[in-house]
């Protein structure tokens, strides 16, 4: 039995245990996420998704959708608020968009284009992360890394092989790599692995073939990620 | 030199090898060899045969393990903001000095390091400082003096001065818990003998909320984990007792382990769990070894252990779990994360834990005082403990009064009591403001004191700190924004950021350097803490900032350099390095020619 709540003033279908992002995007109505992957459970922690339901703050990818719920998501309150998160992102890592090898496919960026950002309004915290360049396929560029856990993810859970892992806690949460030596070239990681091929951003980046695609003609650069998602879940 | 392979598989083999004892094998290796260095933690990850990238995830989480190579003595000063009112940050200063570091580095003989920790829950009897994980009481000038002597002649902390480690109750107000004689076991007969069901509806007449702060009706949990699909379900004690200026828990395991031991057993009975498991905060396991008597004698007294008061099906048991250091994990899914020997991150609810809990069973979490309350629920019924407290918020409470006032300590009152009240009765004069519930509680102004203690009016999990008109409300909210800093767990992008800008500009204003934009900054980064974050961590933790803005707004704006714009970029301070290379103190060597006031 299919069921409905109200997104933004118009009705949702959703079949039981669909979480209120999913009901969305499967209605073909797009809410900003960055940490949630269609093909993992949810993770709830980037909070881009982050929709008023029923009057309250609630993340999107993480709640079950339920009959009557009157959920708001693209309103001036809510997408100010996500704006603000994009912000915190922005000046939390070092983010030189222009000479970043992932500009253009980067969903960071994307959503920032989507959202309007228009300066970094907080002071950059400039963090030192230095980048590990050991391994002879990848590298690793901490700088930017918004601490989604999709590489920590598809490696332990897909992979298999708990590559990555987020140690200490707070603003000095930082990753790791499963070598006491801390260097990806100790470790038994591939390029073929899923989570070389999953970061959102350009942390995880593979050697050789970088710019092969020149900026200009990557995915967001021609559509908005609102509507690549879209096309990505049809 | 210890050996590493051996340490650990000694710690292993104690732990039977489980990797969801990760948390406690890592504070035994550490106990053993000082620090978990990169060996260790290979060590570890190899003979539990899990990933080390995970060992290293689960070191770094907690404050109180440590990945560094650290002193033979540990010493972290308590830092809440009643241990500062004490003198803290004074005696913390003097102390480095007379052993010659630096706060934050160890010395470089490699035997001592001096820093700073989270409340210690002995604000009644502070300032208060941990060495080696142990505490310290009552610490003075003299203390001080003491302690550099027996650092510096290497005497053992086991062999340093009795008095040092005293711990009070300071019980001044006795009411239905800590007032009433209670023989183990009395109530535990008297719920047996009501059946599992008809106990359970006791506990319903009663309305007994948690005291752990959310406030939550405890037979409504109770009743789901009961319900619950799934066979073995648990009990979870929450002893984290982290919010600062909290430490009544810590009264009732000295005192009343009876009690607690015996709502657990309470809830075991009403839920069927068989398990209980007790999580202590690292700061209180000096109470483990008393707490373990006390559950031997409950065992050879057949209170717990197989067929209860010779029962058959009735079997409940208790196991302790120590923390390391990290308030968050008092909010009950990151507790259970951490006990199962994780980061402490908290999860996403639903599913909540009386569904899917430890290990993903059906899992009760309450709090200490909760559940000794119980204890009192069994032998009256639910009606006549119903009967006192307010309307919503039934039974006693117990308080942690500390900072300004004549008798600090533990004072336990109907729910319903005002501010006024308990000020009058611990001594407090001239009171500027009182922050109920801790850090993440409310500030209350003079104007508000009329208003009472209870769930429907000032919510608290049991703090109640105390200021006169000589404290300045904008350190105190500072101290708590450092607080929150440091404890947020990191997970999620509003607190992790929201806390770190917000320590910037409470530290810029306290610099000097304010301006009014801060304070709209302020406000939108506190909008996003609040509705943004992931757990109560993040949405509470703009509170004091809140608070002392509506309330106490002058003593923000008396900081301010100018009211309308001030750029973030800060002139004189970046010349610092400067002076620092040139080893210039000089006023010429500043700016604005005054050295004055700078930090
Ligand atoms: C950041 C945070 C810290 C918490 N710390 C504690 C604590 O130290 N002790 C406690 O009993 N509850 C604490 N709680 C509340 C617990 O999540 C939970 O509500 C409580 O243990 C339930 O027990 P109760 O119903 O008996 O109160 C905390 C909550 C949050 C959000
Ligand atoms: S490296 Fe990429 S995928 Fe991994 S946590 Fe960071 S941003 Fe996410
Ligand atoms: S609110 Fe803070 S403590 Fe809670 S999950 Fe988010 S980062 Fe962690
Ligand atoms: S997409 Fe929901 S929290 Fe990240």
């Amino acid at each position: 039995m299919n069921r409905e709540f109200m997104l933004d003033g118009l009705p949702v279908a959703f079949t039981e245990g669909q979480t209120i992002l999913q009901a969305a995007r499967a209605a073909g109505r797009y809410i900003p996420s960055l940490c949630w992957h269609p093909d993992f459970p949810p993770h709830g922690s980037c909070k881009l998704c982050i929709v008023k339901a029923n009057g309250r703050h609630v993340s999107a990818c993480a709640l079950p959708a339920r009959e009557g719920m009157e959920v708001e998501s693209d309103t001036p309150e809510i997408n100010g608020e996500r704006r603000a998160l994009l912000q915190m992102l922005f000046v939390e890592g070092n983010h030189f968009c222009p000479s970043c090898e992932k500009s253009g496919n980067c969903q960071l960026q994307a959503q920032a284009y989507e959202l309007e950002m228009t300066s970094a309004r907080f002071d950059y915290l400039f963090p030192v992360r230095p980048v590990d360049a050991s391994h002879p396929d990848i590298l690793l560029d901490f700088n930017r890394c918004i601490f989604c856990e999709l590489c920590v993810r598809a490696s332990r859970d897909v992979d298999g092989k708990h590559i990555f892992a987020l140690t200490e806690r707070g603003i000095h949460k930082h990753l790791v790599v499963n070598a006491e030596s801390g260097r990806l070239s100790d470790t038994d990681f591939a390029a073929d692995d899923l989570a070389a091929h999953i970061c959102p951003v350009g942390v995880i980046l593979h050697k050789r073939v970088g710019f092969q695609r020149p900026i200009g003609q990557r995915d967001y650069d021609h559509e908005p990620i609102s509507q690549v998602a879209m096309e990505e879940s049809s | 030199m210890p050996d590493i392979e051996r340490v650990v598989h000694a710690a292993a083999a104690r732990y039977e090898h489980d990797a969801t004892q990760l948390l406690q094998i890592l504070i035994a290796v550490q106990d053993e060899l000082g620090y978990l260095s990169p060996p260790a933690l290979t060590a570890i990850a190899t003979t539990l045969n899990i990933p080390r990238s995970r060992v290293q995830g689960v070191a770094g989480f907690y404050s109180f393990l440590y990945t560094e190579p650290v002193g033979r003595y540990r010493i972290l000063f308590a830092d809440n903001i009643t241990d500062r009112m004490l003198g803290a940050p004074l005696l913390l200063d003097e102390l480095c000095r007379k052993l010659w570091l630096e706060r934050g580095k160890l010395s470089e003989d490699g035997l001592v390091s001096i820093d700073t920790t989270s409340c210690t829950g002995l604000c009644d009897q502070g300032p208060a400082l941990l060495v080696n994980g142990r505490v310290v009481t009552r610490v003075d000038h003299r203390r001080i003096n003491r302690i550099a002597e027996l650092v510096r002649r290497q005497v053992p902390v086991e062999d340093w001065p009795a008095e040092f480690f005293h711990i009070d109750d300071n019980i001044c107000r006795r009411d239905a818990l800590l007032g009433t004689p209670f023989k183990p076991g009395s109530a535990l007969i008297a719920a047996m003998r009501l059946g599992r069901n008809d106990w359970l509806q006791e506990m319903h007449k009663s309305k007994l909320r948690g005291r752990g702060g959310a406030g939550f009706t405890t037979a409504v949990k109770w009743t789901g984990c009961r319900d619950a699909p799934g066979q073995q379900k648990v009990i979870v004690c929450n002893a984290y007792e982290g919010e600062p200026g909290t430490f009544k828990d810590r009264v009732l395991l000295n005192s009343f382990a009876d009690h607690v031991f015996e709502g657990m057993t309470l809830a075991s009975w009403a839920t069927g769990a068989q398990l209980g498991l007790v999580y202590l905060r690292g700061e209180y396991r000096y109470l483990w070894p008393a707490l373990h008597e006390v559950l031997e004698r409950r065992r050879a007294a057949g209170l717990l252990g197989k067929a209860i008061l010779g029962t058959p099906g009735f079997d409940f048991d208790i196991q302790f779990h120590l923390g390391a250091g990290s308030y968050v994990c008092g909010e009950e899914t990151a507790l259970l994360e951490s006990l199962e020997g994780k980061r402490g991150t908290p999860r996403i609810r639903p599913p909540f834990p009386v569904v899917r809990g430890y290990l993903g069973r059906p899992t009760v979490v309450n709090n200490v005082e909760t559940l000794a309350k119980t204890c009192l629920i069994a032998l009256q019924g639910g009606s006549a403990f119903a009967a006192t407290g307010t309307r919503q918020s039934t039974g006693t409470k117990l308080l942690s009064v500390s900072g300004d006032c004549a008798a600090p300590g533990i004072y336990e009152y109907p729910f319903g009591v005002s501010i006024a009240k308990v000020l009058d009765d611990c001594g407090a004069s001239d009171t500027q403001a009182v922050q109920v519930g801790g850090a993440s509680g409310m500030m209350m102004a003079t104007y508000e004191f009329h208003r009472s203690i209870a769930c429907e009016d000032v919510p608290s999990a049991g703090a109640f700190m105390v200021f006169d008109s000589s404290r300045d409300p904008f350190e105190i909210a500072h101290n708590f924004v450092d607080f929150f800093v440091h404890e947020s767990c990191g997970f999620c992008t509003p607190c992790r950021l929201g806390t770190t800008l917000l320590k910037g500009y409470m530290d810029k204003i306290a610099r000097g350097y304010g301006a009014k934009v801060d304070l709209a900054d302020i406000d939108w980064v506190n909008r996003l803490l609040k509705n943004a974050s992931h757990c109560g961590l993040g949405t509470t933790a703009p509170n004091p900032v809140v608070d002392t803005l509506v309330k106490f707004r002058p003593a923000y704006e008396r900081r301010m350099q100018s009211l309308d714009f001030e750029p973030a970029f800060d002139l004189d301070a970046e010349l610092e390095t400067a002076r620092r290379l040139t080893g210039r103190a000089d006023p010429a060597a500043y700016l604005n020619g005054n050295n004055e006031a700078r930090p």
